[in-house]
């Protein structure tokens, strides 16, 4: 019994050390710079590898989960980070970011191409800026003419058309609930929760994803749905012209340029990074025209950069909206759960509350009666 | 023959310490932060939910949604499971195989499939997406492969003469299942069930995708508190909350498999097996495979449908834009590498649990009484704890000694703590069944407790842990578990090329994901059907 | 040589075995004969390894065989449903003893064909478990603990679940194997013809505790009591008494008996001893007359009395005769047998 004992000890050890070695081999082959991000991250092979040779760093990506999850997992290892640079951070999670004492202060000597409207903190370098719009199918507004406002979208005559993502489990979600947050306030006469109060009586439909909203529910360009309006991206008719099975010209889905939500996306170093001078070196290569300029086409996202140029794809299908709608981050960050709670309460909440629960009650205890039933008589026998 | 008990621990000792340190210890981490923020206990956050009124419907109607889908899913999958069992027909293998591509099925592609069939503008011309309907539906399709595999497995190794026995002695065929074949099969069924009920229970990707945005399980309200809000302390009272409902399911079951357990002689499967004959076992064999073809292979259908279909016509367009970069310099991800990640993950998976499994079922399957009890559940336990909460956990505890939170290890261990369940759910009935006779005749033929292991229960068991290895693979493939919510280090697998492909808009996008998720299906399906076929030297039909 | 010494099992409030002391010598066959339910093969059992004692002891050659395991005793064991193992073919279920020992694969293989030779299953090394028919897998069975060379073979009840002429066959088989030279073995059944055919000795047990043992003629002549009459299928037990060597048996009249001392017993009417005769002096009426190939067995009513029996010829239902008895055939319970 002893050996067993033993031999599970060797394994255990065994284990361990082969759990060890390729950390701890890389470390000391090289200085790799680390970058923490989400899922949606996306940079030309060449791009990177142009970087590398520059700097002498080599790049390790770590993806996984959306901006929200990124920031948690880098507050829950805060002073003990997984990477030295973390990018995705956006404008709706930046103050619990800064909150959470993630970042170290650096300021980038590239940061002069970037417009100061964008720069909100030192800590923070803004890499890329994004709306999210409602989009319109070119195809399904031909006779009657697309929304042109939010208000519009009370209109009975664009009744059931809307589709929205769940802004308690959606990032564009969210975006969309800031952005009527923004333009209807939360007193006076008519606020944000009476026009989603209108919205629902105007039969907004709600999925909990982007993907099921747009692909699932959006009637225009690649959606499979039945539904003309979708919450999504002003750069969504650049994505459909590019990623278009025949190559368009035109794209077969509009934004509608009222009621968008800007988001700015930021890059930090990571309080307690091993390799701050490789951080830096990456956080001032994301600023440069070559990453600047990859980030269109690979995130569907505008550049911070006012020298980066812009493909011509975009210039011509991605819509840039005059007067977009924010909310600083602080207040977010403050009023995040309230806002999304009651939201939930009005557009979400049965009227005939438990009904559910009355439903489910009763085929809950017919199954129970029954299988109980029948094991009742099996032990009588 | 009474084993010793030291030699049990001893046993134990690395099934225990792999789930100390890769399950316990990140779990019991993110529930403290949670609990005890800046390190003193904080209980505000029970009051806090136990007073909100929708957090609780939450709780009950993750409750009553999967009694419901469990029932759902044994009435609706034993006839399969009676076909697969007793009769042979061409085909049979691949048909198994093909069974469990629903279960390894990215939930975030199965739901895109079920909208399409019952979703806007579906194809069934029924609306349900938003339904609790469409839940249970896809419940009862995801789950079907469990209860096909664990009755199925059981049942075709029943001595068939057991039930002629009844039927000689007057019982109608009713009777003879409901007294004879469903007695014998309980340990199985109640294995079965309590798996589905676990991954109903922490239903996640299809409540979230066909429940709309008003259904909610205990796991997604933990994913949006964590996720979304970062409200940790509720999150971890919720967690808590899950766990003491899913213990107390795996306690009774375990408690229940006690004390049914059967010793029987097992068949081999060839030898109670045969080709139906006469019309009306046609008939039936017939209706129950094409009912059964027409509920799981509806939606895989519709996806191999849309990678096909290009636009204005039919072809592989959207399989040669896996390659290719198309019109931009972005490729997101490399659908080769994908492939060979996905593998790679999933056979490491698969090593890491077939070893702390079979270790695991064989202290289960000896031992009777309270501490086996538990640990047998503590064994299923990861099944029913949400993903997020573990993979947060990983985040807070894994940085010492060793940092483990980015490195690519953490894939393959995740999912084996998921995958584990399925092996020792497969082995244990069948190694508790492995009768106490055999064991004796080894010893007393010289065969000490361990060599009586390797040479009796070892083989015997093989081709249940190959049906389990099978499962280990599939959740693997699937991508379940924990690392899905946290960042590890930039190897795409399968699923997440898809998740990504799905995430920009534009048509090649979409029938990327879509091809995508067909390669994923056949590489699946293959996987599978590949471990079917392996056997030990030398062990027959067993 | 094996000894029991002393031997107790008790399962809850059950003494399913109960002081039993015995011994086999080296070369004996020993068969412990009773009933189902009398704890013989818990002692058999015991005697394997696979149960632990609750008193007494083993001994092998006087060693204590207690803390020896099992797999370390050395011993064969023939089970009643032959626990084949179903995922190895008839060749390695017979070389699997050989294989624990470490012998290497060529002369496993040899000395299993050897060992299949004995039991005449040339040739079935790659036979499939599954496939052999009930006789077939007894061999297997047989071989498979012979193979190994044991020093003791244990069998418990290894022809019970045959059917009957199959089993009357191989009790002749195994009796020929049992016999060779050098072998010990202790033959657990429930069949005292099975007993009687195969072993040189026999052990009777009743509810845990061994009631009679002898050679099988002398349990056969003499059975201890009640019990053992009963069991080796004496009907006719009647209530005697003794007094000066004459037994006064009721209706059998009275019957001189040597050996005994006075006062009340019982005494077995073997059916042997009781014949129709027209010169006999007991009255009595034909019950019933069951047909058994060489003669008949009949039961007969001597007033308030049954007893039964052996006639070459049947004699009419209801038919009064005459019956003679042999005193030979008579014995009186509760005599002395020599101890084994």
């Amino acid at each position: 019994m002893k050996r067993i004992a033993a031999v599970t000890a060797a394994v255990v050890v065994a284990v361990t050390t082969a759990l060890l070695l390729p950390a701890s081999a890389a470390a000391r082959q090289s200085d790799p710079v680390r970058l923490l991000t989400h899922e949606s991250f996306a940079v030309s092979q060449d791009v990177l590898d142009a970087f590398t040779v520059e700097t002498g760093y080599p790049v390790v990506i770590l993806t996984g989960g959306d901006a929200g999850q990124i920031v948690n997992q880098a507050i829950l290892a805060a002073g003990n980070p997984v990477a030295d640079v973390l990018f995705g951070v956006d404008t709706t999670f930046l103050s619990r970011a800064l909150d959470g004492g993630v970042f170290e202060a650096y300021e980038s000597p590239g940061l002069d191409v970037v417009p100061p409207g964008l720069r909100a903190d030192p800590r923070v370098t803004p890499i890329d800026v994004g709306d999210v719009c409602l989009n319109y199918d070119k195809a399904a507004f031909v006779t009657v003419p697309p929304p042109q406002t939010l208000d519009d979208l009370t209109d009975p005559a664009y009744a059931g058309m809307l589709v929205v993502e769940n802004p308690a489990t959606s990032s564009p979600g969210l975006a969309f609930l800031l952005a009527t947050i923004a333009r209807f306030g939360e007193s006076g006469d008519y606020t944000w929760q009476d026009y989603w109060a209108d919205l629902r009586r105007n039969g907004v439909a709600v999925t909990q994803g982007w993907e099921e909203a747009y692909y699932g529910s959006f009637s225009g360009g690649s959606g499979e749905g039945d539904r003309p309006l979708v919450v999504s991206y002003a750069s969504s008719p650049a994505a459909e012209v590019v990623f278009a099975t025949e190559p368009t010209a035109t794209a077969p889905t509009g934004v509608i340029t009222d009621g968008c939500f800007h988001q700015v996306e930021y890059a930090g170093i990571l309080a307690g990074t091993t390799n701050r001078a490789g951080a830096e070196a990456l956080i001032d290569f994301m600023l440069s025209d070559a990453f600047q300029e990859d980030v269109p086409l690979n995130m569907f996202v505008f550049p911070a950069s006012t020298e980066a140029r812009l493909p011509d794809v975009f210039v011509a299908h991605a819509a840039v909206p005059a007067e977009p709608e924010t909310v600083a981050p602080a207040a977010i960050e403050q009023n995040r759960e309230r806002w999304v709670d009651e939201w939930t309460a009005i557009v979400l909440r049965d009227p005939s509350g438990t009904r559910w629960g009355v439903i489910g009650a009763s085929i809950a205890a017919v199954a129970v009666l029954a299988f109980g039933g029948w094991r009742f008589r099996r032990r009588r026998r | 023959m009474s084993r010793p008990r030291p030699g049990r621990w001893a046993l134990a000792a690395l099934p225990l310490s792999f789930l100390g340190v890769f399950f316990l210890w990140p779990l019991v981490s993110i529930v403290w932060t949670g609990l005890a923020p800046g390190g003193v206990f904080d209980p505000s956050a029970f009051g806090k939910v136990l007073g909100n009124g929708s957090l609780l419907d939450v709780v009950w109607f993750t409750l009553w949604q999967a009694t419901l889908s469990t029932a759902l899913t044994l009435v609706v999958a034993l006839p399969g499971a009676y076909v697969f069992a007793r009769y042979d027909f061409p085909g049979k293998r691949l048909l198994r195989a093909a069974a469990t591509i629903p279960f390894v099925l990215p939930t975030m592609v199965a739901g895109t499939a079920f909208l399409a069939l019952i979703g806007p503008n579906g194809a069934l011309g029924v609306r349900l997406d938003g339904t609790v309907t469409a839940i249970l539906l896809a419940h009862v399709f995801f789950n079907y492969a469990v209860v096909l595999r664990t009755v199925g497995g059981l049942w075709s190794h029943l001595d068939p003469r057991l039930e002629e026995a009844a039927r000689a002695l007057g019982a109608s065929r009713w009777r003879t299942f409901t007294s004879v074949t469903l007695p014998l099969l309980r340990p199985a069924i109640a294995a079965a069930a309590s798996i589905v009920f676990l991954f109903t229970f922490t239903s996640f990707g299809i409540v979230l995708i066909l429940g709309g945005a008003g259904l909610a399980t205990l796991e997604v309200e933990i994913y949006r508190q964590t996720s979304t809000l970062f409200d940790l302390p509720v999150a971890a009272v919720l967690a808590i909350l899950q766990l003491v409902g899913v213990t107390a399911v795996l306690l009774a079951y375990s408690r229940y498999q006690e004390r049914n357990a059967v010793e029987q002689s097992l068949r081999p499967a060839a030898e109670t097996s045969r080709r139906p004959r006469g019309a009306r076992e046609r008939v039936m064999v017939g209706g129950v495979l094409s009912s059964m073809a027409l509920l799981l292979g509806a939606p895989p259908t519709v996806l191999v449908q849309r990678s096909l279909s290009t636009g204005d016509g039919w072809g592989l367009g959207f399989y040669r834009a896996l390659g290719e970069q198309g019109r931009t310099a972005a490729q997101f991800v490399d659908a080769g590498e994908a492939v060979r990640n996905s593998l790679g993950f999933a056979v490491a998976a698969t090593v890491i649990a077939l070893v702390i499994g079979l270790t695991a079922a064989a202290v289960v399957s000896a031992g009777r009484g309270r501490s086996s009890r538990w640990f047998d559940s503590l064994l299923m336990l990861p099944l029913g704890t949400s993903a997020v909460t573990i993979g947060f956990g990983f985040i807070v505890a894994l940085d010492a000694p060793v940092d483990l939170r980015a490195s690519a290890w953490l894939i393959p261990l995740a999912h084996s703590l998921v995958a584990i369940p399925f092996v020792v759910r497969s082995v244990v009935p069948v190694m508790r069944s492995v009768r106490a006779r055999l064991r004796e005749a080894a010893a007393v033929l010289g065969a000490s407790p361990r060599r009586v292991w390797r040479e009796i229960d070892l083989p015997i068991v093989s081709r249940a842990a190959a049906v389990g290895a099978g499962f280990a693979m599939a959740v693997s493939l699937g991508e379940f578990g924990a690392t899905a919510f946290v960042a590890r280090p930039d190897t795409p697998t399968m699923p997440v090329a898809i998740f990504r492909y799905l995430g920009r808009p534009g048509e090649i996008n979409f029938g990327r994901a879509m091809a995508m998720s067909v390669i994923l299906m056949v590489v699946t399906a293959a996987a599978v059907a590949l471990i079917e076929r392996f056997r030990a030297p030398g062990l027959g039909e067993f | 040589m094996l000894a029991v010494l002393g031997a107790s099992i008790r399962f809850g409030d059950l003494a399913a075995v109960d002081g039993v002391s015995l011994s086999v010598a080296d070369g004996e066959v020993l068969a412990l004969l009773g009933p189902s339910g009398s704890g013989k093969t818990t002692l058999l059992r015991a005697i394997a390894g696979l149960q632990s004692l609750d008193h007494g002891s083993v001994l092998w050659d006087g060693d204590d065989l207690g803390p020896v395991p099992a797999h370390r005793r050395g011993f064969g064991l023939v089970f009643q449903d032959f626990a084949l193992f179903p995922h190895l073919d008839v060749g390695r279920n017979v070389e699997f003893g050989l294989k624990m020992q470490g012998v290497d694969p060529l002369d496993r293989r040899r000395r299993a064909s050897a060992a299949l030779d004995q039991v005449e299953l040339a040739g079935f090394e790659r036979r499939k478990v599954a496939t052999l028919s009930g006789g077939q897998q007894q061999r297997v069975a047989l071989a498979r603990a012979l193979a190994a060379g044991p020093r003791m073979i244990l069998l418990d009840e290894p022809l019970g679940s045959l059917d009957r002429a199959l089993r009357e066959r191989l009790t002749g088989d195994l009796r020929a194997l049992l016999a060779r030279p050098g072998l010990t073995a202790l033959y657990v059944t429930h069949d005292q013809a099975e007993a009687f055919a195969i072993a040189d000795r026999v052990a009777i047990i009743d509810r845990g505790r061994i009631v009679q043992r002898g050679t099988p003629e002398e349990v056969w002549r003499r059975p201890s009591t009640a019990f053992v009459a009963d069991f080796l299928g004496f009907r006719t037990v009647v209530d005697v008494m003794v007094s000066s060597g004459v037994a006064d048996a009721g209706p059998f009249g009275r019957i001189p008996v040597t050996g005994v001392s006075d006062g009340p017993a019982m005494a077995v009417i073997r059916p042997d001893a009781l014949a129709i005769d027209p010169a006999g002096h007991l009255d009595a009426v034909v019950q019933t007359v069951a047909f058994r190939g060489s003669h008949c067995l009949v039961t007969l009513r001597l007033g308030t009395v049954v007893a039964e029996a052996q006639e070459r010829r049947a004699p009419p239902l209801g038919a009064r005769v005459r019956l003679s008895l042999d005193p030979n055939g008579v014995v009186v319970l509760g005599s002395e047998t020599p101890p084994i």
